[in-house]
């Protein structure tokens, strides 16, 4: 199974009742897979004619309290943009995959990290947010999808599963069913009253998104806001590797970290103290952990598949404690070990002569 | 003296004020959907979509769970809700700017599919909501915000017969246009809005859309009983009322 079709069946086996999709490489499997395992579940799924459609008919099962998704890859997830503001606005669950790959425009179909600004700053107009999730590996993918649904289903609102073109066609050995190896505990999920479900017995329910009457989106700007605030205090993962005595401390996420998980044990074999930090949600960004690892002066390297996207969240961390660098390859290119770990060379240089 | 009521609010009809201009079609197009709802005593599992436009408050008149959506989406939408939900009734009500202009994509998607909704298309030749801009479905020489000459066919086109587009689908299982300018033309719209419905709740496969030509005194610059004249006289030439499909 590649990582396209593991997360599809993981989004199966966490109970999706639609999936909604328009082809594009490099994620055709996930839609493919779709088609044929949703009828044998007797579950809904639709090629839809455009993303724009795909995200309004996750818009519309979701309003009647169905767990829908959809997933695309980058100049698709653009076209989503739109539903994604008034998913946010109408507070609705949802999860969206982006298997990104290089941009601007149409781009290629290589892998990229190019999409973490719009991604992480809620990508269509309006104040709002989106939580983003930055699996590195087929399993964290896997584990992925029934976390994101729920996190959709708790906070009404949707999530966003940022994986890259590596992740989604390379194949790796998973556990499915949720995985042993994910011990969060289950969480407790609110009813779905507000949900469009034919009003017999009860008042009428609408899902709305233009509040026209003075200081109304006001309010409902403020209850987004203390909701962000909540998901930023409750919901951050991160995962660390011998920041404490490190030098140098490497941020990436996704398939980038992988890299720098070997750059590290390599640096550490020549006697450089190097670390790690891996964001795991990146909307909620771990600024905390590495606001943290910063008050010991360290050097920070952010590695990206990109010009330099999260380093701006790493920077803002940081808050000028120390040394912000970054390395990076936009448009496909993937970084190597060697280049990484020439980077950490030249970085630990002139504190290994003092 | 006794006192008898010969005709009185249907239940899913809200009893509230409306913020519909005067002489305005929407609030007779609501009545219509509202006594079919009851009439085929399907209240209790209806979902009806709000578009962008006069009518994205319609959920403030119709006593059904309803959803507004973005501009266009509604047949996205209903879509996602029917696939769901194939045994709710799915509705969308859109005006001419909503789904001839914006949301042509997905209409013609929607029928194609052969989904199993029902849309009814509220066709004013203008686009009410932001000043009377023109329209798609516009007619020739009628005077918009952007047409202030007059619409022309060089350079703005015809106006858009949606309804015969739609019907030539083979998903389109039901497609009929017609106008509420007199009562006799009211009964008549009933009558379809009520088909459509009828056809969705037997399970009919496929999408019915009933297009109903619509006043719009404000923006045409006309009293609403100029307007419904012209509506007869003007608009049903380019837009000839009738069951085109089903």
């Amino acid at each position: 199974m590649c990582g396209n079709e593991a997360l599809a069946e993981a989004a199966i086996i966490a109970g999706l009742d639609a999936y909604f999709g328009y082809p594009i490489t490099p994620q055709n499997e996930i839609t493919a897979y779709m088609s044929r395992r949703m009828s044998e579940e007797g579950r809904g799924f639709v090629q839809s004619e455009s993303e724009l459609a795909a995200i309004n008919m996750v818009f519309g099962a979701s309003a009647t309290g169905k767990r829908a998704m959809t997933s695309s890859s980058s100049p698709g997830i653009s076209l989503m943009q739109e539903g994604l503001s008034y998913l946010a606005a109408a507070e609705l669950p949802a999860v969206v995959v982006n298997v990104m790959r290089g941009g601007p425009g149409l781009g290629n179909i290589a892998p990229s990290q190019g999409d973490y600004f719009q991604a992480t700053r809620g990508g269509g107009h309006g104040d709002y947010r989106t939580i983003v999730l930055g699996p590195s590996s087929v399993q964290e993918l896997v584990e992925s999808m029934p976390l994101a649904f729920d996190l959709a289903d708790l906070y009404r609102m949707s999530v966003v599963v940022l994986a890259d073109g590596i992740l989604g066609q390379m194949m790796e050995p998973i556990v499915l069913n949720g995985g042993e190896s994910d011990k969060r505990p289950k969480r407790k999920l609110p009813p779905k009253d507000w949900a469009l479900t034919g009003a017999e017995g009860r008042k009428q329910n609408i899902v709305r998104s233009l509040w026209l009457k003075e200081g109304v989106l006001e309010e409902l700007n403020c209850k987004l806001h203390a909701k962000y605030k909540q998901i930023q205090k409750d919901e951050v993962l991160c995962e660390q590797f011998e920041v404490e005595d490190a030098e140098i401390v490497v941020v990436a996420y996704g398939v980038a970290a992988r890299i720098v998980r070997h750059v590290v044990n390599t640096a550490r074999q020549d006697g450089i103290k190097a670390g790690w930090i891996r964001p795991i949600t990146l909307w909620p960004f771990p600024a905390e952990q590495i606001s943290k690892a910063a008050e010991d002066f360290k050097i920070f390297l952010t590695v990206e598949m990109s010009c330099g996207q999260m380093v701006e969240d790493v920077k803002l961390a940081v808050a000028g404690k120390a040394p912000v660098l970054f390395y990076g390859r936009p448009g496909g290119g993937v970084p190597t070990v060697d280049e990484v770990l020439d980077n950490i060379r030249q970085l630990t240089l002139p504190a290994k002569k003092g | 003296m006794i006192m008898e009521t010969v005709f009185k609010r249907t239940p899913t009809l809200k009893d509230c004020p409306t913020h519909y201009c005067p002489g305005c079609g929407h609030g007779i197009v609501h009545r219509l959907i509202a006594e079919t709802v009851d009439e085929l005593g399907i209240h209790g599992r209806t979902i009806g979509i709000a578009p962008v436009g006069c009518s994205v408050l319609a959920y403030d008149y119709l006593d059904v769970d309803m959803v507004e959506v973005a501009h266009g989406r509604a047949p996205a939408v209903a879509t996602g809700m029917k696939r769901t939900n194939p045994d709710k009734i799915i509705f969308s009500y859109q005006g001419d700017g909503d789904l001839a202009a914006i949301g042509t994509g997905e209409i013609i998607h929607a029928a194609h599919r052969g989904e199993q909704i029902t849309v009814i298309f509220i066709n004013n030749a203008v686009f009410g909501m932001t000043g009377g801009q023109m329209a798609p479905t516009t007619v020739i020489g009628q005077v918009t915000a952007t047409t202030q000459q007059g619409r022309e066919v060089v350079g703005q086109g015809y106006p858009l017969q949606i309804s015969e587009l739609l019907a030539v689908l083979p998903g389109a299982i039901y497609v009929e246009r017609c106008t509420v300018c007199n009562p006799a033309k009211i009964r008549k719209a009933k009558k379809a809005i009520k088909h459509a419905f009828e056809l969705q709740a037997g399970g009919a496969q496929g999408l019915s859309l009933v297009e109903v030509l619509s006043p719009c005194p404000t923006y045409w610059r006309m009293t609403p009983a100029k307007a419904m004249e012209w509506i007869e006289k003007e608009m049903t030439k380019a837009f000839p009322l009738g069951r085109l499909k089903g």
